[in-house]
């Protein structure tokens, strides 16, 4: 490596769909602290699927008063929407959830702002066209309707459980590109972004070991970092709960 | 965008711009200095005037990107960069020595010249596809020979790396390169193919031996498209020094098909390296241009062509290894040179583009003159080479897939490492005999080639009883 500017970069560390996995959760923190992680952003969905909404949802909020950001996810709001409209095995593990949760818990998850803005940043959980119709960012198309629906230069976001980065010159139609494993990604400022961070507490990109995004302002980088956790225990916890069986295999293989 | 105006004396982050030594549409280039760095440097300033070309600014962001992540004796040294927040600009360390484009105003070279500036080319890039970088515009301007003959590549402004983001991605539709050297796929648009270097390899070994572009060079996509059917004038046609070994290299570069072409750098290298060991075919041996006939069917078929998608680069780079079967044949082929075969056939598979390169060591002795024939007045070195292709022919390879080789050395060990490292040898795989007290005291050749090897090492042993 040649010598980097000589600047003093600020690390943001950003954890998108814990889903009350603790296991995952508690190494990413420990992950991120290692690496330097000056600041926390929690990108939704802290709880639904996993089996320790509790634990999640009080360690976002002692990071959330301590100054970390928080948004809201779906799985959030369905924890106090009784009308939300989910598939079977989420419906079922939200109606758990409900039941896990105190007051003081449940008032936390649905104070959440939807998005938040930082100068030329979004972060929000689903999209930037209409973060709270909950639509997903899974294609060239997707990303260039939520990068044109705002003026900012970068979005994060998560909700689809799989990593992945978008370019857009001016002029230009966005390419999609699939950010290696802990390798950090410069985002030149010549271009927009958006980058959709992979799962903390339920990764789908077939890859079982959590993930959790690194920023770095100066110079403008991003890695999508992995964490090998123990999810063998999460599973167990899930099953352990009664709640289905899909939703504990699926912690093993990634899918 | 805050910009300073070049000039001589101004200090742009405690750089003093020196002297301009090149001016172009996409950027200009400045000696420059800093206190207390004695280090010749040069910096690159692009060009951001208004309604300059955006690839300009594009091209710099990309440099800029891969640069500082590229190192190596290949390769100008990164010193510091400022993106375009500020006024932009690369600095890196100048490189001194030759520049291609000189060497090649005097082609066609004779073809001992250009086998050996062609394998200089090719190992730098071979290097540069192991650090993940393909470079898209090689061209003898954006080659440097430097004092110690190595070949150092500049301008990664047209460049991909396998880990980055391709800011240059969504440009599909125009072709990116320079019009000479473009490889077929890269005039629709793809940017992912370690071949088309090959190709652009291919154009400049053309120029250099026979002193013509293969192609012309043609400014519009239409122009660059006829090299798609249309087949260059065979180099000894222009030339009639060059040798067929020679055209069949340049020739086999120059495919179409980028998976007719050489796999890898590496593999062009080595065929240029040992000329007698290139299997000449038709290519080789060509007169002339194919006929009016075959290149309209080559036209008709050309229509739509479509380049498959591939694995990633890095992938594809440590794909078709050249793997080096270090063969001990003191006593014939024996259960251990059979068990070596099986181990050897096992790692070519990995890739259909492998090659083997078997090699064994005929021992001289230090204090004598070697007569190389023995008590029956045999060439030893003639035998061992027989010996060598009996030993390869059960594996079963196409003949230009492998290649035979005596060393005479007299430390064995010394002698294949160095024969590993001239190659960009992948693989080298080798038997061990069983431990004696011999070889305790003297070491084994294995050890020493375990620990001292530039690549993978699989040493093979019979089983233990």
């Amino acid at each position: 490596m040649g010598k980097r500017e000589v600047t003093s970069a600020l690390l943001t560390a950003i954890f998108a769909d814990i889903h009350a996995n603790r296991e995952a959760l508690t190494a990413c923190l420990a992950d991120a602290r290692r690496r330097g992680a000056e600041r926390l952003v929690f990108l939704g969905d802290m709880v639904g699927y996993g089996a320790d909404p509790g634990f999640c949802v009080d360690t976002v909020a002692a990071e959330v008063a301590a100054g970390a950001l928080a948004v809201r996810g779906n799985h959030d709001e369905a924890v106090g929407d009784l009308q939300a409209s989910m598939n079977p095995d989420a419906t079922r593990a939200i109606q758990w959830t409900r039941g896990q949760l105190d007051d003081r818990q449940k008032a936390f998850l649905a104070a959440l702002p939807l998005t938040v803005v930082e100068d030329d940043v979004l972060w929000t959980h689903a999209n930037g066209w209409a973060p709270g119709d909950w639509g997903y960012v899974r294609s060239e198309i997707d990303a260039e309707r939520s990068l044109r629906a705002t003026p900012y230069r970068l979005t994060l976001c998560g909700h689809t459980h799989s990593p992945m980065l978008y370019h857009m010159a001016p002029m230009r139609p966005p390419v999609a590109f699939l950010p290696p494993r802990d390798k950090p990604v410069p985002l030149s400022r010549t271009r927009r972004w958006l980058a959709v961070l992979g799962a903390v507490g339920q990764p789908r990109d077939g890859d079982p070991a959590a993930c959790y995004g690194l920023l770095s302002d100066s110079p403008p980088e991003l890695t999508m970092a992995r964490v090998p956790y123990d999810a063998d225990a999460a599973a167990a916890r899930v099953r352990a709960a009664g709640l289905p069986e899909s939703l504990a295999a699926r912690l093993l293989n990634g899918r | 965008m805050p910009s300073i105006r070049p000039a001589e004396g101004v200090i742009i982050d405690g750089f003093r711009l020196e002297r301009r030594i090149h001016n172009g549409p996409m950027s200009s280039l400045w000696l420059v200095s800093r206190d207390g760095d004695p280090t010749p440097m040069v910096m690159k300033l692009p060009s951001l005037a208004e309604g300059e070309d955006v690839s300009a600014i594009v091209g710099f962001e990309v440099e800029r990107m891969i640069l500082p992540r590229l190192t190596g004796a290949h390769v100008p040294r990164f010193v510091a960069a400022a993106d375009l927040s500020r006024t932009p600009y690369l600095v890196m360390e100048k490189v001194e020595g030759q520049n291609l484009a000189e060497i090649a105003d005097a082609a066609p070279l004779p073809p001992e010249r250009v086998a050996e500036l062609g394998a200089r080319i090719a190992r730098g890039l071979q290097e540069l596809h192991r650090q993940r970088v393909l470079h898209l515009d090689l061209k003898p301007a954006n080659i440097m020979i430097g004092p110690g003959g190595d070949a150092v590549f500049l301008d990664f402004g047209l460049s991909r790396h396998d880990e980055l983001p391709d800011l240059l991605g969504e440009e599909s539709d125009v072709p990116m390169g320079t019009g000479a050297y473009i490889a077929p796929e890269q005039i629709e648009g793809d940017r992912t193919e370690p071949r088309s270097d090959v190709f652009a390899l291919g154009v400049i070994l053309y120029e250099l031996v026979t002193g013509r572009l293969p192609f012309g060079n043609p400014q519009r996509k239409a122009g660059m498209k006829r090299r798609l059917w249309k087949d260059p004038t065979p180099p000894r046609k222009l030339n009639p020094a060059c040798p067929d070994w020679l055209q069949e290299i340049v020739l086999r570069c120059l495919e179409v098909d980028p998976y007719q072409r050489y796999a890898t750098p590496a593999q062009v290298a080595f065929a240029l390296q040992h000329p007698d060991q290139v299997t000449v075919t038709e290519r080789g041996k060509r007169w002339r241009a194919d006929g009016p006939l075959t290149v309209l069917r080559r036209w008709l078929r050309s229509g739509n062509p479509r380049w498959e998608r591939k694995p990633p680069i890095s992938e594809q780079v440590v794909g078709a290894p050249i793997v080096m079967a270090a063969v001990d044949l003191g006593n014939g082929v024996d259960a251990l040179g059979e068990l070596l075969r099986i181990h050897a056939r096992r790692a070519l598979d990995v890739d259909p583009q492998s090659r083997l390169a078997c090699v064994t060591i005929l021992k001289t002795a230090l204090l004598q003159v070697e007569s190389g024939v023995d008590a029956q007045g045999n060439n030893l070195y003639v035998q061992r080479l027989i010996a060598l292709k009996d030993w390869a022919r059960p594996i079963g390879l196409d003949d230009e897939r492998v290649s035979v080789h005596v060393l005479e050395a007299v430390d064995a060990a010394a002698a294949l490492i160095e024969y590993a490292r001239k190659n960009q040898v992948d693989h080298i795989v080798m038997g061990a005999r069983a431990n004696s007290a011999l070889r305790r005291y003297l070491g084994s050749v294995s050890a020493q080639v375990v620990a001292e090897a530039p690549c993978t090492v699989t040493v093979v042993r019979l089983a233990q009883p």
